[in-house]
């Protein structure tokens, strides 16, 4: 008879998080940043029909980081909760609190439960009426739920990226003013030799939620809108167009897929 | 079921039954699996429940017009002077809906989530077909209903931003009680007015309507199904209760203001004055 294979709750926890968190450091970052007019979101993101960021309801959006198919089912479920609750309620009852909620129990209860956490991390973000009533809300791969007051920073180099974030970010920028933290945020891990990277239109994608537009406050800005929006260039071009999915977990960062040819 | 445990109304199971059963991008569709006590039904009631009545739909250059009469009746009595049966269901495209009231802007309300929750998913717009062959299907599944008096007749229209030329970029598409789906040239009017109102239709429209002449013509159309239709209300004056009229145009759709449609609906009335046989 084999000896039952004893691992403690602790070391269970302990593997998991480290597997969810190398998975998620692997991928390039997203920044959040409240505005004064609404909530602003730059995700490191060369495709441009795989998003990372995308619309939930009339005042929510949201944005996730890590395994694309994992967050993608998170976000179909996010839109199916929240038009559900609209559809039987009224759509004013719609709250990134009551979803950053479910997020939060769903993601604790893939971590404990199945054999592979999710390696993904998420925000949800509500506009309100006024830059006081903005709410931002970061979900980990565990379920843990932190209510961020300005800004967060999600993805690879996490550190580096909240440092540089905090180091520039004050309250009430204007849009212009907003994508240039965030823009030089993004740049500022990945080059060569610690050199700032220039990340143009076609390598980032941005999102908005804006308290200003009636109804449906979220709007997608690309083309030649946002390259109008963007900083002048600076520092060495990005080499690497970062792509919407991670890497597979045999890989290393950066190592290239194996050829189709 | 109960609201606060599954339906998905903030339950753990079920938003990770959401979050892992892959599903379609319809909304209609997870609705009849996570809550299927929410779509729109009735158990009959005839005559007795609230019928809305009149609408009628035109094309012009640019677009096209959905306009509908504010009253609902039950049996011979007035039910509502004011009600709203035209709405936008979403940036392109119009419903109006003749019938049951009550269950007709239920669907109209669940239409309107069906395509937004489509375009979030998919991060597209459905063809204007799409939608309406999506609309066909709605009304189809209410047809138990139907026999039993609750009959639901939708028209609808949109701007289709697919079409080669954006003047004659308007469509309309009618439908039957089993979800028949047709589309419609130039104009079309639905409900207890329609004989009426499309007779005035066919001696109105022109090829060369502008955003003007249209409003004029669906609001001169609706006076005159009114006029021999008891079911369908006039302009109300004295109350300021005017036809809804809204226009779907390449920069989304609009609903005309009353102070607009107080202006045509007096031209309208002093131009009949002068020909009291009209």
């Amino acid at each position: 008879m084999s000896m039952p294979f004893y691992a403690s709750a602790e070391q269970i926890m302990r593997d998991r998080s480290e597997f969810a968190r190398k998975g998620i450091a692997r991928g390039r970052g997203v920044v959040v940043v409240t505005y004064a007019d609404g909530v602003l979101f730059v995700a490191e993101n060369a495709s441009s029909a795989l998003h990372k960021v995308s619309e939930i309801y009339d005042r929510i959006a949201f944005a996730g980081v890590g395994k694309y198919n994992e967050y993608e089912n998170l976000r179909v479920a996010g839109i199916r909760l929240a038009d559900l609750r609209g559809y039987s309620y009224d759509r004013r009852d719609v709250t990134a609190r009551a979803l950053a909620n479910a997020y939060a129990q769903t993601l604790g209860t893939i971590f404990t439960e199945q054999q592979k956490p999710y390696e993904v991390e998420i925000c949800v973000a509500e506009v309100g009426e006024g830059p006081e009533d903005d709410q931002l809300y970061r979900l980990s791969y565990d379920g843990t739920i932190v209510d961020e007051p300005n800004y967060l920073v999600m993805g690879g180099q996490v550190d580096a990226l909240t440092t540089e974030v905090r180091r520039t970010f004050t309250p009430g920028l204007q849009l212009r003013e907003a994508l240039g933290v965030a823009v030089a945020a993004l740049g500022s891990v990945g080059g060569t030799d610690g050199q700032p990277r220039s990340l143009p239109a076609s390598q980032i994608e941005v999102a908005v939620l804006d308290r200003t537009r009636v109804k449906r406050r979220f709007k997608r800005i690309a083309g030649p809108a946002l390259t109008e929006l963007l900083p002048p260039q600076h520092g060495e071009p990005a080499a690497e167009p970062a792509p919407a999915d991670t890497p597979p977990h045999d890989r290393e960062n950066g190592e290239k897929p194996p050829s189709q040819n | 079921m109960s609201i606060e445990r599954t339906g998905g109304l903030g339950g753990v199971h079920g938003l990770l039954g959401y979050a892992t059963s892959p599903g379609s991008s319809s909304f209609t569709e997870f609705l009849a699996a996570a809550a299927p006590d929410l779509l729109p039904r009735g158990d009959g009631g005839g005559a007795l429940v609230p019928h809305g009545t009149t609408i009628v739909a035109a094309t012009f250059d640019g677009g096209v017009a959905m306009a509908g009469d504010r009253r609902a009746t039950a049996g011979n009595l007035i039910a509502q002077r004011d009600i709203e049966k035209v709405f936008a269901s979403d940036d392109y495209t119009l419903i109006g809906i003749a019938g049951a009231a009550g269950l007709a802007i239920e669907i109209v309300r669940l239409y309107q989530v069906e395509l937004e929750h489509y375009e979030k998913i998919e991060g597209t717009q459905l063809t204007l077909d799409g939608k309406a062959n999506r609309l066909a299907t709605m009304i189809r599944g209410n047809l138990g209903q139907a026999l039993q008096g609750l009959a639901v007749v939708p028209l609808f229209a949109g701007f289709d931003a697919d079409a080669a030329d954006a003047g004659g970029a308007g469509r309309i598409y009618s439908f039957d009680v089993a979800g028949g789906r047709y589309p419609e040239q130039y104009y079309h009017s639905v409900g207890s007015g329609s004989l009426f109102a499309r007779g005035a239709l066919k001696k109105l429209w022109r090829t060369d309507l502008d955003r003007a002449g249209v409003i004029r013509v669906v609001v001169e159309s609706l006076y005159d199904a009114a006029d021999d239709d008891s079911a369908t209300g006039g302009p109300d004056l004295t109350r300021g209760i005017y036809p809804i009229v809204m226009l779907a145009t390449a920069e989304g759709t609009s609903r005309v203001a009353d102070d607009e449609l107080d202006t045509v609906v007096r031209a309208i009335l002093a131009d009949r004055e002068s020909r009291p046989g009209a």
